[in-house]
């Protein structure tokens, strides 16, 4: 890259310019399958923000080892070494987590977060600059998932984090917790979302504007 | 897509959309007086959060979205309405509160409002309902008519599908069996059906089609001789549907031939949902997923451009 970027910058990237939920809309399949509560998407959340961030640094310290035809079994062997690593930790330390998603936490190794990130970054960046990105990218998807997850289990359950909120009178809209439940909330906050970035951008594009 | 003025003669269409709308409120009154007067004040209930909040929800989206207000064109009074009478008189406020704003938030301004909506509202919002809330949608909420059995306040039972053949065929035309709202009254409805046709509100294809078809398909599907077939046609919603579900113009076809094949084939899932699904009936996912292939239909059929002989068109 030509242009140096600051940390910071980076950092904060991928928490709302480019989240990755919601503004590139990647790895919509575990967004759409443990978000059924807070703490499955916060759980899927973090596993995923550890394996970013450990692969974008080894894949960034290995950047001018691998040859640019095999690069993406390349890749794939290095993430799956962490989601290996993941898989055996959460096990070992939160089983009942583990229990709750299942086939989606050696799925990771799929997630296209991760292969875009190694691909689009830290394939062209040095270690530090990787790491941030991962980080943020990380954070970005983590919010994303508990801030999904919260809203279906709050409709869907009544609570939030397992805590009752609504009370016992209220009857849980089954429909929200469900798979097209999910559909719907994702679509929804997609879209609300990118209402109040857009409105965003275009107060800051009006500053720059009189600031010119 | 241009706009072009065609020549002359321009002929005034006095049938606008508030008029259509209202045309179909109209004819849902004989099934609403039956309704309230089967199930008594609750239904009424029922009918009237659900229409007020259809209205509500409609007033406020239009609102906040800048668009301008469009409440009086009677197409929110009709969603609210229909969805009511698609409601067990014994669903709690709330339900047909939250199955109104969802029918006309979600399902209808989300995608664009009047006109572009992919689904039947009222529907979309009733599939939301059963699967939210089974406990108020199911067999167990429906409860007989009041005014049937002198002496008892309410008389929980089975919807007349599960168990066939516990009522005549009389009880099921005047609508002395439990069932949603506007379902119970085969006569009050038939009535509708007359006046929408009489004011070319609607045509009788897609109505009379599919509740052919459903006798039809239960004939042959089912089996059981000409009776338990007719008798089956006209249990549950077949005939609310077919009149006043089946029929919107936003989400059935346009051309004739794509009507009837739109109408036959919803007739083919009811009874195929009724045989062999989970669910006792199913002309709500029967005219849903027809509403779905909509477009399919009108895009495949050959068409035929008005005043075009068939070579010119193939030069053109």
């Amino acid at each position: 890259m030509s242009e140096k970027k600051s940390l910071g910058k980076v950092f904060f990237n991928g928490i709302i310019p480019e989240n990755p939920t919601f503004r590139l809309v990647l790895g919509t399949c575990p967004t759409l399958a443990v978000t059924s509560s807070a703490l499955n998407g916060l759980g899927m959340g973090a596993a995923a923000t550890f394996v970013l961030v450990c692969s974008n640094i080894a894949i960034s310290l290995l950047r001018k080892f691998i040859p640019d035809q095999v690069r993406i079994p390349a890749f794939i062997v290095v993430i799956c070494t962490f989601v290996t690593m993941v898989q055996l930790l959460m096990q070992a330390f939160l089983p009942s987590l583990y229990e709750s998603l299942g086939i989606f936490i050696p799925l990771i190794v799929v997630n296209c977060i991760i292969l875009a990130r190694a691909e689009a970054f830290a394939s062209k960046n040095p270690p530090l600059a990787s790491a941030c990105d991962g980080l943020g990218m990380g954070i970005g998807f983590t919010l994303a998932l508990t801030l999904i997850g919260s809203i279906r289990e709050l409709i869907g359950s009544g609570s939030i984090f397992g805590q009752n909120v609504l009370g016992a009178s209220y009857e849980p809209m089954l429909l929200i917790v469900l798979a097209s439940g999910g559909f719907l909330t994702f679509g929804l906050l997609l879209g609300v979302f990118n209402l109040i970035v857009k409105k965003i951008e275009k107060k800051n594009a009006a500053k720059e504007a009189q600031a010119a | 897509m241009s706009l072009r003025i065609s020549t002359a003669p321009h002929m005034h269409n006095p049938l606008t959309t508030s008029r259509l709308m209202q045309n179909v409120c109209i004819a849902l009154m004989p099934t609403v007086l039956v309704g309230v007067y089967a199930f008594g004040f609750p239904a009424l209930m029922v009918l009237a959060v659900s229409v007020a909040s259809a209205v509500v929800s409609e007033f406020l989206w239009q609102k906040i979205a800048h668009q301008p207000v469009r409440v009086n064109d009677f197409s929110a009074i009709l969603t609210g309405l229909i969805l009511g009478l698609n409601l067990p008189s014994t669903a709690p406020w709330w339900m047909a509160m939250v199955g109104s704003a969802f029918a006309i938030i979600v399902v209808k301004q989300l995608f664009g409002g009047l006109g572009d909506n992919f689904l039947n509202p009222a529907l979309a919002a009733r599939a939301v309902l059963l699967a939210s809330w089974p406990v108020h949608m199911a067999a167990s909420a429906y409860v007989k008519p009041t005014f049937f059995e002198a002496g008892v306040d309410a008389v929980s039972a089975a919807t007349p599908l599960s168990s066939p053949g516990s009522y005549t065929l009389m009880q099921r035309l005047l609508g002395q069996i439990p069932g949603t709202i506007g379902e119970v009254s085969k006569i009050a409805i038939l009535i509708g059906f007359l006046f929408l046709v009489c004011t070319s509100t609607i045509s009788w294809r897609i109505p009379v089609v599919m509740v052919g078809s459903v006798y039809v398909f239960t004939l042959l599907i089912v089996g059981g001789g000409f009776e338990s077939a007719l008798i089956a046609t006209l249990s549950g919603g077949v005939l609310f549907g077919a009149v006043f579900m089946a029929t919107d113009y936003v989400t059935s076809p346009i051309r004739p031939v794509a009507q009837i094949i739109y109408a036959a084939l919803i007739g083919l899932i009811i009874v195929l949902i009724r045989q062999f699904g989970n669910y006792p009936e199913g002309v709500t996912y029967g005219i849903l997923l027809m509403n779905i292939a909509t477009p399919l239909i009108d895009r495949f059929l050959p068409q035929k451009i008005y005043g075009y002989q068939k070579k010119e068109a193939k030069k053109a």
